[in-house]
């Protein structure tokens, strides 16, 4: 066990967990934030997806230990349901979600798709996008939600 | 859905009767001997019904008793009540409520009978309504069978309808003006002054007096929110990361639980050794749970760890452990012994087919569920209660099985349904249930959260039925003439039933479901089903029996027409017998362009494949590209009578098209030494992003019987592949999953 200092959506926060314990798990059980989901464990499915330092990564692979001083944001730390971003946003006004539970994923996944790729095409969308995985088969409203966010944004 | 669910039902009952005038409107407590879940424990004054809308001075809440999985039915059940109650989405709140007989479903007793869809006959529509009273009868609250629309638009309309008049009496009481001159509106009476009087502020007036029972329900033309665009009432939470599933839930001093069972379904636990286990930092505590065992953690992640970390000695499976076996087992079930009921013979096939028959043989594997939410259960048990918080559709039998175990009456199990990551049949099962109250009984007193592992949910998961077909034909002069199609799965819904200790009555209607009520008048038409015994436990899959019924028949239709020189949608159009199924396969082909040149390497492929009775029929639309099939598009059009939302009806027919077409082509699960192979998502992904094409929709309302669209997408969506695929490459594929036999994009 080894008290851990992050930096979790703005603030800093300390937990005293075993180093190896994967950062999902951390946000989820020891601080209770829990829009980034456990779906499958093994970097499948994407629903864990969070940005370190604004890069997009499966939450359940980095271990708490490797984290360090990067800047952890959820999905909770992108934006609120009062002040959403425009890619929660444009989730909103497509009404992507039905289940919902990969969504959190999803969303962060093409917000760091949009910061590197402001304008993607359709295949960077399929390659970026296909990591997380929807079971409600949501995927043809993710491809026009993106593309409403990447205008919404350039608009901005 | 807020603090009710998550508030216990004493509490519940205690609150609403010591607001001042709580009141709650129904529409069976006039004719209803069912049992009036709220009568208990009201105090003086307050008024009780079976409760679909409840007032008090603070608030409305509208009670959604159907199973939110993702399919919208919340806010789809809130906007039935809202629309005759004169509210706006944002002015109530809604709340699974707890359960009760009251909430019996009777739209899925109606689909029980052994009608065709297409049969209105005084004899069908007599024995629907005998079907539909065993809902009744049974107090069976279920969601599933795409039932909810169908089961709740009258019901809750009229409540809606009741609890408006019943509000106009009390501001007509109140303030002296006749009801015939108030209106309503945005949750207010309006008075013929301009003033208006807040739905809250009368509550304790409409507490005092008898529901006006007697109400009309609105003329469609007259409709602001049925039939219009709705924002769901979940869309801002499930945007934001702010909706709580049941994983999410936290409560003071909580333990994380997780289990291994035997994944050799059904199997004992000879032995185990958690020696490691227990010696993990943060393991407090390990126990066993009948066939496996369970152990106990700070957090979710140390108790997943530990558990895998314990060595077991399983028993074998109770049933073939090579998947080659299960194979043998359904092809042999082709006899009389395992007849299950000729389910329809127009004509004489036998006399039609004669010597010339045209044969061929389909296949459909195993499924796993796996929503994404995996499978979990927080519990807390005590002397006098228990209370469980999870996702399912049934919630009565929850109670009764957690109750068995734990020795308490079922009414002592408090229920707190909460929004599900999906289901698709998988949560009409009962295993982490049973399993956290055997935990919760060596851990008393305290929040227990058991999650399951991926790899738990996947071994544990009871799949589709497995099933074949073989089907003869024959043809004459450019059409089908003949078509005897034998069906045999185990049976999914006596596997299920036998589960909570039913035995299910007569023959499975699911397992020729897709092909038997098939609206087609060919000349010689036999449908016979049969049943495979028990082999690997199964369950309902999103679309149950259809999923795999109208794979065959549609499929093996389409081959004669093929061997007649027929086109698919014209031979079709000519043997429909029923109007609003041929609008539904003519506007496809509008929709889709059936007919045009299509250029090289393409292929259009039609299914038709009624379910739940809903006519649909969806057009795929595929690419031989030099790396494998790629599906460009899909044209769907279906008819559900009356479409509630028209964007939630669009979201579930791709969705479902989605659902239809993945698994056709990625997915099975399959057995070896008793174990399902496939334990994650690498190894069972139905589709991904990259794989989906463009889907058009079109919904029609020329049916007289409003339906949901859950499911009725599913069925066509893999046979409309298959047939794609053999125009645009010769190559019929009477398999699935369809990557065994040819690559895709």
């Amino acid at each position: 066990m080894k008290t851990i200092k992050l930096n979790v959506n703005g603030s800093s926060q300390t937990v005293t967990v075993d180093e190896d314990m994967p950062l999902l798990w951390v946000l989820r059980d020891e601080l209770q934030i829990t829009g980034p989901k456990y779906g499958c464990g093994i970097a499948q499915c994407g629903a864990c997806t969070v940005h370190m330092n604004g890069i997009a990564v499966r939450s359940c692979q980095v271990s708490i230990g490797a984290v360090g001083n990067s800047a952890i944001t959820t999905i909770e730390g992108l934006g609120t349901p009062e002040n959403p971003d425009p890619v929660q946003q444009a989730w909103i006004d497509h009404q992507v979600a039905q289940c919902g539970y990969c969504q959190s994923g999803q969303i962060m996944s093409a917000a760091s798709l949009l910061r590197f790729k402001p304008n993607p095409t359709d295949e960077q969308i399929d390659q970026v996008m296909s990591g997380n995985l929807c079971r409600c088969g949501t995927y043809p409203k993710i491809r026009e939600a993106i593309k409403a966010a990447a205008k919404a944004k350039q608009g901005a | 859905m807020g603090k009710l669910a998550t508030v216990t039902r004493r509490t519940f009952l205690l609150g609403s009767a010591a607001t001042a005038g709580g009141v709650a409107f129904g529409i069976y407590q006039y004719r209803s001997p069912v049992e009036n879940p709220l009568a208990e424990n009201l105090a003086d004054g307050a008024a009780a019904f079976n409760p679909w809308v409840m007032i008090d001075n603070q608030e409305i809440v509208l009670i959604a008793p159907h199973a939110d999985t993702g399919q919208g039915v919340a806010s789809m059940q809130a906007a039935l009540i809202a629309e005759e109650m004169d509210l706006d989405f944002g002015q109530f709140r809604t709340s699974f409520g707890m359960p009760s007989a009251a909430y019996f479903n009777t739209a899925l007793g109606r689909e029980m009978a052994p009608f065709r869809f297409t049969d209105q006959s005084d004899q069908a529509q007599t024995m629907r309504g005998i079907m539909g009273a065993v809902g009744k009868l049974m107090g069976l609250q279920g969601t599933g069978g795409s039932s909810s629309v169908p089961d709740s638009f009258d019901k809750l309309r009229k409540a809606g309808a009741i609890a408006r008049e019943t509000l106009k009496l009390a501001a007509s009481n109140k303030s002296g003006i006749p009801v015939e001159q108030l209106t309503t509106k945005s949750a207010a009476v309006h008075l013929p002054n301009g003033e208006s009087i807040a739905y809250v502020d009368l509550a304790s007036e409409a507490a005092q007096i008898e529901p006006v029972r007697d109400v009309e329900l609105r003329d469609p033309s007259t409709w602001r929110l049925i039939g219009q665009e709705m924002k769901r009432l979940d869309i801002v939470p499930k945007s934001t990361g702010t909706m709580d599933y049941g994983i999410d839930l936290f409560f003071d001093k909580m333990i994380n639980a997780a289990v291994k069972t035997n994944p050799r379904q059904g199997g004992v636990m000879n032995s185990f050794d958690a020696s490691k286990a227990i010696a993990m930092p943060g393991v407090e505590k390990i126990v066993e749970i009948g066939n496996g065992v369970a152990v106990l953690a700070g957090n979710t992640w140390t108790a997943l760890k530990a558990v895998d970390a314990i060595e077991f000695d399983w028993g074998p499976a109770p049933y073939p452990a090579e998947q080659a076996e299960h194979w043998k087992e359904v092809e042999n079930s082709f006899t009389p012994e395992r007849f299950d009921k000729e389910w329809r013979h127009d004509g004489d096939v036998e006399a039609g087919i004669g010597d010339d028959a045209f044969e061929a043989e389909y296949r459909a594997p195993y499924l796993a569920h796996a929503p994404l939410e995996p499978l979990n259960a927080v519990i807390k048990l005590e002397d006098d209660q228990v209370d469980v918080w999870a996702s399912h559709q049934m919630p009565r039998f929850v109670q009764a099985q957690v109750a068995k175990i734990t020795g308490h009456d079922a009414d002592q199990v408090l229920f707190h349904n909460q929004y599900g990551g999906g289901s698709f049949g998988h949560r009409l099962e009962f295993e982490q249930l049973k399993q956290a109250a055997e935990i919760a009984k060596q851990v008393p007193g305290r929040h227990i959260k058991l999650t399951f592992s991926r790899e738990e949910d996947f071994v544990h998961d009871f799949p589709r039925q497995i099933g074949m077909s073989r089907g003869r034909g024959s043809v004459n002069k450019g059409k089908v003439e003949s078509l005897d199609l034998q069906i045999a799965t185990v049976s999914a819904a006596g596997s299920q039933a036998s589960r909570i200790g039913i035995t299910q009555p007569g023959p499975d209607n699911q397992i020729p479901a897709g092909a038997w009520d098939a609206p087609y008048a060919i000349p010689n038409f036999r449908v016979r089903g049969y049943r495979v015994p028990e082999l690997a436990p199964t369950s309902s899959w999103r679309s149950v029996g259809a999923s795999t019924g109208g794979f065959f028949m549609d499929c093996f239709l389409d081959e004669l027409i093929h061997q007649a020189g027929a086109d698919p949608i014209e031979e079709r159009l000519r043997l429909i017998d029923h109007d609003v199924s041929r609008k539904v396969i003519e506007s496809v082909a509008d929709m889709s362009g059936w007919g045009r040149d299509l250029g090289p390497n393409k292929g259009l492929g039609v299914a038709f494949v009624p379910s739940f009775g809903v006519p649909i029929a969806e057009v795929v639309e595929v690419t031989n590209t030099d790396r494998g099939i790629k599906i460009d598009n899909v044209w769907v059009a279906a008819d559900v009578g009356t479409i509630v939302d028209p964007i939630n009806f669009e979201n579930h027919v791709k969705g479902a098209v989605v659902w239809g077409l993945g698994h056709a082509i990625n997915s099975e699960i399959t057995y070896s030494d008793g174990i399902a192979q496939q334990t994650n998502y690498h190894a069972f992904e139905a589709m991904r992003l990259h794989q989906c094409p463009e889907i058009h929709v079109k919904g029609l309302e020329n049916a007289k019987q409003i339906r949901g669209i859950g499911e009725p997408p599913v069925p066509p969506a893999a046979p409309a592949l298959a047939n794609a695929i053999f125009a645009a490459t010769g190559q019929r594929i009477r398999e699935m999953p369809f990557h065994n036999h040819i690559d895709f994009v």
